[in-house]
């Protein structure tokens, strides 16, 4: 492919030069959409969604609790997919897409955990329980810890890509695993005492709002990850002429916006 | 094949017996930590009865973890794990070699002191066979799941606490089976299907993990 | 309309502890996650300007050579 052909094609976008400034642009749109669809949501949630049958007002936990486990799991997939697609097309990119996802996946495996914790003190009576699914979402939390060490920990870029994905790709292949057991373990161990399952009509309204929210986390976390790849990509290709030009507008950028505050 | 996985063995297993006084530590690391629980719980027998699965297995998971940055440093150090990547043979059959050395040479000690240190938590008589054949399944898992990340972690600052980071999450459900195990064997129900679960946990480790182990020692060494 | 009046809403049949705090500490965590991506991004643009001009013009001729200053680390 010569590389005219090149910078026709859509496949150009997975060259740091032409994803760069794209990144740069779409991400505003999608924290706007984020923005938008969090207050609908909210309002749905709040305002719209009926008080529940059983548990009363605090089920409206659910809106952030059920789109932050979603996310957080979803991530997780996402990761190991750009992880593969590095190992396999060897694209730089790749890698550093998964490794700007990772800090967004454990904020939000933290959040479901946190916002579960709040939810089963006034409905279940403890903070937490060893529910299976709780157990799992604490082990995933440890999985991105242990990715996000990892890259951390090692200097060499290359080196630090590559293991990342090795082990993002084996934390992937476990998590069915670690989902199984721990249900097999929940089963064996959990008394009838604590029943947890969720009320099985749910009202449509609140579906709603769910999804909204659940819409709206997918956003955030476009905008978020597209911001944090940004500067990434500057790191990485410091050694390249267009980056001393992105820098070089970033400086004027800098100076003109001092210039007019004065 | 066979003659490299032969020579490999060997090899390190000659290493492991005269390095033994580091097999002799992780060994004295498992009996120790099954005589703090008592300390920590109270010596009730019918307490200590009913938490002995999970301590010995968890012990065993410990001192399994423990040695595991040992497992390639070595030859890291000295360029033995470059000759053998530059070598023609397929890195998953000499990794599968220093796999099992390191098994026969960490987790088998563990696995034969297990029953003693069983009958000091006073677990009945009907479990240290399921105990023992549960860690027979389980230890190793525990290598090969252990190997990925040492290879991932090797040389790097503070490994042995990023190693534990890693592979902790992943050893959960071996210690949910094999606990399970003599757990199910004690009480009566029958620990077939967690030994049938463990010994199909083995066969997809001994498939999968010789790999990723040799594309991460290729990734740690470049 | 759910509620009778605001202060029912902020009460939330009791639960105000349980459910303000998970959307605090939600809305909080987010915050603080787009500052970080921001002041990170910020950083970064200074000191690969500040690593341009130790390199000086060599930039872009070569893929950094064995005469590259070392990029300072991130913190």
């Amino acid at each position: 492919m010569t590389t005219s052909e090149r910078s026709r094609s859509v496949l150009r976008f997975a060259s740091p030069q032409y994803f760069y400034p794209l990144a740069g642009k779409l991400a505003p749109w999608f924290a706007a959409l984020a923005v938008v669809l969090t207050l609908a949501g909210l309002w749905l949630g709040f305002f719209v969604a009926p008080t529940d049958a059983t548990q009363g007002e605090v089920y409206r936990v659910i809106f952030i609790h059920v789109p932050a486990a979603w996310m957080s799991m979803f991530i997780y997939l996402v990761m190991a997919f750009w992880s593969a697609v590095g190992l396999v097309m060897n694209t730089r990119l790749s890698f550093v897409m998964s490794q700007a996802l990772a800090p967004t996946g454990a904020i939000f495996c933290f959040l479901a955990l946190w916002t579960g914790a709040l939810w089963g003190k006034p409905t279940w009576g403890a903070y937490w329980v060893w529910d299976a699914r709780l157990t799992s979402q604490l082990l995933l939390l440890f999985l991105y810890f242990g990715f996000i060490a990892l890259t951390r920990a090692i200097e060499d870029p290359r080196r630090a890509d590559r293991a990342g994905a090795i082990i993002a790709l084996v934390g992937a292949v476990n998590v069915p695993i670690i989902y199984f057991s721990v249900n097999w373990w929940n089963t064996l161990h959990q008394g009838a005492s604590v029943s947890l399952t969720k009320a099985p009509s749910m009202a449509a309204t609140m579906l709603a709002g769910m999804l909204v929210m659940a819409i709206a986390a997918w956003m955030y976390t476009i905008a978020v990850v597209l911001w944090r790849v940004r500067p990434m990509i500057l790191e990485r290709e410091r050694h390249t002429e267009w980056v001393g030009t992105v820098l070089e507008k970033e400086l004027q950028a800098v100076a003109a916006n001092k210039g007019g505050r004065a | 094949m066979l003659s490299t996985f032969l020579a490999v063995l060997r090899r390190d297993l000659l290493l492991a017996w005269r390095g033994r006084a580091d097999v002799l530590v992780t060994l004295a690391f498992f009996v120790i930590v099954v005589c703090l629980f008592p300390f920590g719980v109270g010596a009730e027998p019918n307490q200590l009865r009913a938490i002995a699965p999970g301590v010995l297995w968890v012990a065993a998971l410990l001192a399994c973890l423990l040695s595991l940055h040992r497992l390639f440093a070595q030859d890291y150090a000295d360029g033995t794990l470059e000759q053998l990547l530059l070598s023609r043979e397929p890195a998953a059959v000499w990794v599968m070699a220093k796999v099992l050395a390191f098994w026969l040479s960490t987790g088998l000690p563990v696995i034969a002191v297990a029953p003693a240190m069983a009958l000091l938590l006073d677990l009945e008589q009907g479990g240290l066979s399921v105990l023992v054949l549960s860690l027979t399944l389980g230890t190793p898992i525990l290598t090969l799941l252990g190997a990925v990340g040492a290879a991932l972690t090797l040389g790097l600052r503070g490994g042995g606490m990023l190693l534990a980071l890693l592979v902790l999450p992943l050893f959960v459900p071996v210690l949910i089976f094999g606990a399970g195990a003599v757990e199910a064997e004690v009480s009566g129900s029958g620990a077939l299907a967690h030994l049938l679960l463990l010994g199909g946990g083995l066969a997809g480790a001994v498939a999968l993990a010789p790999w990723a182990c040799a594309a991460a020692l290729r990734i740690s060494t470049e | 309309m759910q509620w009778e009046s605001w202060s029912a809403f902020w009460d939330m049949g009791g639960a105000a502890i349980f459910v303000w705090g998970s959307y605090a500490v939600t809305f909080g965590l987010l915050a603080l996650e787009l500052v970080l991506v921001f002041q990170r991004r910020r950083d970064t643009t200074r000191r690969l300007l500040r690593w341009r001009r130790a390199v000086g013009k060599e930039v872009g001729k070569h893929d950094g050579g064995e005469f590259e200053p070392a990029l300072e680390s991130e913190r």
